[in-house]
């Protein structure tokens, strides 16, 4: 038998997606701008507006009031921002192409984007919450309601990521999701609270799923509140809305 | 998994893009432990034939199975092996890293190590993909194609734009492919590489075969005379003391190519006439046509777009 004697054959499901999931996660990393937008950007704005009276965040604790909103902007960044412009150069460089011609499935690659991406956020989330916990962070609520509100924020900008991966060109996708990361921290009660923005424009942010989820973690950290419903189904309709579409119109090169 | 005994059978296939035509019934095999090379002008079909094959693309009408199977069919996937004409490789990537990933998409594939080694890109394993040079992109987009022991290959130009060393090792590690018994089906602007490689060579052109045979079927018994003197000689009195059926022209200038029965009596008479004239013919030789003037007569000269 020589080195290239046929003995052809797919790794098992799993051990592929682990692969795969391993090589994601290696290469966000390594990547700086990638740390900058998915760590540094949110600590920063935490500890600054936590630490000083910058914003104005309508009485209580300042950092109770921040924490959650940073949590959903470290979503925003992992699943939409940052998954975007990943996808959507590994598009333009016939990567999907690529790895669409090994026994590795379209199914098991957005498995492991997916597994990357909850990987990423939970790093995120350990990381924002102690630097909070040190601020003097007094969290409430059911974790499993946190969960869910991550969960659903996660799958809404995951669909629209995607989508935009797989139609814009890549040099448009970065622009328009570095673009889109911008408008919503400010306009999505990330740290500038929409009671401050006028009532009109406010019904209409109020929609937007940035706000929310991070109106949703506060509901439940800041508040201690069961499950806040209207926020959980603005979620799930931006969900199922742009995971819909990117399925429909996703291009793989 | 039983193998059928025809790796790729293409039969008809048409291909549009819009309005364009890009294959319009193009039919060819590609046997096991054969390499077979599609060979023909820019924009002729090869990559949209190959693309067809490796399921990136679905025909518009005729048949293409491969290994025995639709291109389509996910258990195509872990069988064969792909290169693409270029890209493939996450930029930030290091080599040894992407094609370990590859490696481990398979059940029994080659140590990742070893291919590197055979390629010469050991010392950039950990090098990203966009720092290596054009060369050293190109063998590990080969080496990711051979890496799960595929029973067939398709490489799209594998050795475009690789240096002389490159090209050797690349053409070694295809033999050992073909020795394996795999079936390897590639495209190719590089005549000699079709000519030292191919088992089989299809050209291709306006999206339909030409001609397909062995080189050495392709270029015939016919041979040439060339040899080099001053230009402007009188060409037209030498045609008319050879064989009939002869033909003689002369370019580029002062460059002479006499076609024709070429036999001891037509390289007599020409030396005779050229002593006569008190001409010396230079670099007088008789050659086999090549793959390239056959390429260029079936293709024609001009250029392509």
């Amino acid at each position: 038998m020589t080195t290239f004697t046929p003995a052809p054959g797919a790794a098992p499901l799993p051990r592929m997606i682990s692969a795969q999931t391993g090589y994601e996660l290696r290469t966000l990393l390594r990547n700086g701008e990638q740390l900058l937008l998915t760590l540094v950007i949110p600590i920063v704005l935490l500890v600054l507006f936590s630490g000083t009276s910058l914003v104005d965040v309508g009485g209580g604790s300042r950092v109770d009031f921040l924490t959650p909103g940073i949590l959903a902007l470290a979503v925003l960044s992992t699943s939409f921002t940052g998954q975007a412009i990943g996808t959507g150069f590994e598009r333009r460089y016939g990567v999907l192409k690529r790895l669409g011609a090994t026994p590795l499935p379209r199914s098991g690659l957005i498995g492991a984007k997916t597994l990357t991406v909850i990987i990423v956020e939970a790093l995120q989330a350990v990381v924002i919450a102690v630097v909070a916990l040190v601020m003097g962070w007094h969290p409430h609520g059911n974790p499993l309601a946190v969960l869910l509100l991550l969960l659903l924020g996660t799958a809404a900008f995951s669909g629209f990521g995607l989508l935009m991966a797989g139609t814009l060109r890549a040099e448009a996708t970065l622009a328009a999701a570095n673009l889109v990361y911008v408008l919503l921290l400010i306009l999505g009660g990330v740290v500038f609270p929409l009671t401050k923005f006028p009532s009109g424009l406010r019904s209409v942010l109020d929609l937007l799923p940035i706000s929310a989820l991070a109106d949703g973690l506060r509901q439940v950290l800041q508040h201690g509140s069961a499950l806040p419903g209207k926020d959980l189904l603005i979620l799930l309709v931006w969900a199922i809305a742009g995971l819909t579409l990117a399925a429909r119109f996703f291009r793989w090169e | 998994m039983s193998a059928p005994a025809t790796a790729v059978q293409i039969s008809g296939l048409v291909k549009r893009y819009g309005g364009a035509t890009a294959l319009g019934g193009l039919s060819m095999t590609a046997e096991f432990g054969q390499v077979t090379a599609l060979l023909g002008p820019n924009g002729a079909g090869k990559t949209t034939t190959v693309e067809i094959c490796e399921g990136f693309r679905r025909p518009d009408e005729g048949s293409v199975r491969v290994l025995g199977l639709d291109p389509a069919d996910p258990s195509v996937k872990p069988r064969i092996g792909v290169m693409l004409q270029s890209g493939g490789v996450p930029a930030t990537a290091r080599a040894g890293e992407f094609l370990t990933l590859v490696a481990s998409f398979y059940a029994s594939p080659v140590e990742p190590a070893v291919l590197l080694d055979r390629l010469g890109l050991t010392e950039h394993a950990r090098t990203p993909y966009r720092r290596l040079s054009g060369g050293q992109q190109q063998r590990l987009a080969l080496a990711t194609a051979v890496i799960g022991r595929p029973e067939l290959v398709f490489l799209d130009e594998p050795t475009a734009g690789l240096d002389p060393q490159a090209r050797h090792a690349t053409w070694e590690l295809i033999e050992e492919l073909r020795a394996s018994g795999v079936a390897v089906l590639l495209t190719t602007h590089y005549m000699d590489e079709a000519e030292r490689l191919a088992d089989k060579v299809v050209i291709v052109d306006g999206g339909r075969v030409v001609a397909e045979g062995s080189p050495s079927s392709l270029t015939g018994a016919e041979r040439q005379l060339r040899f080099r003197a001053r230009p402007g000689l009188g060409l037209d009195e030498l045609v008319t003391a050879l064989p009939a059926g002869s033909a003689a022209k002369e370019s580029p200038a002062g460059h002479y190519l006499i076609e024709g029965e070429v036999q001891p009596e037509l390289l007599a008479t020409v030396t005779a006439w050229c002593a006569s004239h008190g001409v010396l013919a230079e670099d007088l030789r008789i050659e086999r046509r090549t793959l390239e003037d056959v390429f260029l007569e079936l293709t024609g000269r001009e250029l392509r777009s």
